[in-house]
């Protein structure tokens, strides 16, 4: 592009307009920077405002000021303490993980045969798929909350993993049809020349391509997983299976004085921490999944 | 590559019939387990509601059951506690999917014209979706609530937010906006991004202004992007129980068509009310996406089967 523009006489103001158009961009007007502050103080804020409340104690927990005056860990080292939090930190991390790699491995054979092998009521499929997505959780909810007791799995690992299936099986699908469809077909058809199966094609050649893909749908998936919170209060009782979501929610049940607010904040910033990190991280693979099919088409 | 596709020429037509059906073969293969699964975890559970929501459980002796037919329903429809969790829901979704579509779609047009903080805000905007449900209700919490929170210190009320009949579903609502406005954002200016700037200079060339141009380009050009953040954010919201179940327990105006099921049947073990209860929400819930793609299916269609 460059070398074209500086052989071609004709092309080089074309070439001086487009660096022309730089300064215009720095002038961005006054209006916008209010724009911008406001929605960094929008989005910021209330977290800013959590962990301000996570560092203050004693006196200070009621002052309600904006900055803590003595800002203190202790609300910290009591969470860590606490076993019943250290077990719902443990059983979160189980269930999303495992959650995660069934929902990669059973949904990557789906959306590679819904993207590349000839299939019949495929659109059906994906429609189906994609319907299961808008289900309310309170209809699965319901009646898995009887049929667990009778069967024993209630406030278990597996009990909470199957119906975390509905919305994992689903979301990693839909990303990963999305990403199998990007990645070009000759790489699979040099394979099969070669005498690769056509399953061997996808083990060995798409779904190394499709890493970025299997990373963004797996953090989506452990991302919806770590957060669900109505099967999770439903679905279990004890610190045996109770997850992260369910038990902060214990913490704020009794509506009493005398609520702990400190380490309940302290407990919210400890789990969000990881998920914002997650997220700043491997933001670009984010948007990209959360808007795929958004944009497309 | 020219020379190997000589070579496997001869044999080529008899491999081509073979890899052909164990390709559908293959694929029927690769489908099945999910299909199963989800037929598993989603089909028969609710099947199985729908089953329990036509009997009635004795709550003393358990596994005692009578068959009642449609009673379940009947009752759950006619009682005021299940017409005013509708009526709960319903307000919460208009106004919550209002709010975040118009604060979403400023949110985007902001960060698609600031050249300059646009990757920062690109980034800010993930922290509200990053952040727990739960815990941004936590985060709300504390800030309503006397004597920790600072919104009756700076009015200089003493204001019981979360116990009272507007303000509760008001603070939910708040919440609920909080948290999912920039992932509208996000959606959004995935769909600004794709619109070319030479629409816009030639409008502007043509003298339009940028209200002009914002109604009669941004606005169609955007629509499908608008149309599917609409839908996914109303049957997400008509199911809402996280926020009013952490902030309120379903009190003091806030009970939804999912928490008020809930505690039929989890704290109030009535498992056949609350099936019922369960199941209306679920046909509330098809029958709007139904109504959605019905009324907007052509625009999204180009979307979902792509």
């Amino acid at each position: 592009m460059e070398a074209s523009a500086a052989t071609s006489a004709e092309a080089v103001p074309r070439a001086r307009a487009r660096t022309a158009r730089k300064p215009k961009r720095d002038r961005t007007p006054w209006y916008m920077w209010i724009a911008v502050v406001a929605i960094v103080l929008f989005c910021l804020f209330p977290f800013y405002w959590l962990i301000n409340m996570s560092l203050k104690a004693g006196s200070d927990l009621n002052g309600s000021s904006v900055v803590p005056h003595h800002p203190t860990l202790t609300n910290y080292s009591a969470i860590f303490k606490n076993p019943d939090f250290i077990a719902s930190l443990r059983n979160s991390a189980i269930v999303a993980l495992i959650t995660t790699a069934l929902a990669l491995i059973v949904g990557s054979f789906c959306a590679y045969a819904l993207a590349r092998l000839k299939l019949r009521g495929k659109a059906i499929i994906l429609g189906l798929v994609l319907s299961i997505t808008t289900f309310p959780q309170i209809a699965i909810a319901a009646p898995l909350f009887k049929l667990w007791s009778d069967i024993g799995i209630f406030d278990t690992y597996i009990g909470l993993i199957i119906p975390y299936l509905t919305f994992a099986l689903p979301l990693a699908i839909f990303i990963l049809v999305s990403f199998f469809r990007e990645i070009p077909k000759d790489l699979e058809e040099a394979a099969l020349v070669d005498g690769a199966t056509r399953f061997q094609a996808f083990r060995k050649v798409v779904v190394p391509l499709a890493a970025p893909g299997l990373a963004t749908a797996g953090i989506l998936t452990f991302i919806a997983a770590w957060n669900e919170f109505l099967l999770a209060v439903t679905l279990t009782a004890t610190t045996a299976a109770r997850t992260v979501p369910a038990e902060i929610s214990f913490f704020t049940g009794a509506t009493e004085h005398q609520v702990p607010y400190g380490s309940i904040a302290a407990a919210s910033v400890v789990i969000s921490v990881p998920l914002i990190l997650l997220v700043l991280l491997f933001q670009k693979r984010i948007v990209a999944g959360l808007t795929a099919g958004a944009v497309k088409g | 590559m020219a020379t190997v596709a000589n070579q496997a020429g001869a044999p080529a037509p008899t491999r081509r019939r073979s890899r052909s059906l164990s390709e559908k073969r293959l694929a029927v293969l690769m489908v099945s387990p999910s299909m199963i699964l989800i037929a598993l975890v989603a089909a028969w559970p609710i099947i199985y509601a729908i089953w329990l929501s036509l009997h009635q459980y004795s709550v003393r002796v358990a596994g005692l059951s009578r068959w009642v037919g449609a009673d379940n329903y009947t009752s759950a429809v006619s009682s005021p506690d299940w017409r005013s969790a509708l009526y709960h829901t319903i307000i919460f979704t208009v106004i919550s999917v209002t709010l975040e579509t118009m604060i979403g779609l400023g949110m985007a047009l902001a960060m698609h014209r600031a050249f300059r903080g646009q990757g920062l805000l690109r980034t800010v905007v993930l922290v509200p979706w990053a952040v727990l449900t739960v815990v941004t209700a936590v985060m709300w919490r504390t800030m309503f609530v006397s004597p920790y929170g600072f919104i009756n210190t700076i009015l200089g009320t003493h204001t019981v937010w979360l116990g009272q009949e507007p303000y509760a579903l008001i603070i939910i609502i708040l919440a609920d906006v909080w948290k999912t406005s920039p992932f509208i954002a996000l959606l959004l200016l995935a769909g600004l991004q794709v619109i070319p700037d030479d629409i816009y200079e030639a409008a502007k060339v043509d003298g339009a202004t940028a209200w002009q141009r914002f109604v009669r380009i941004t606005l169609p050009l955007l629509k499908p992007a608008i149309l599917v953040a609409l839908i996914f954010r109303t049957l997400d919201a008509l199911r809402i129980f996280d926020l009013p179940y952490v902030l309120t327990q379903g009190t003091v105006g806030t009970s939804t068509l999912s928490t008020i099921a809930q505690q039929t049947f989890a704290t109030n073990r009535l498992y056949g009310q609350g099936a019922a209860m369960a199941i209306l929400a679920f046909i509330i819930v098809m029958l709007v996406s139904f109504g959605y793609i019905r009324f907007v299916g052509g625009n999204i269609r180009g979307m979902t089967a792509e």
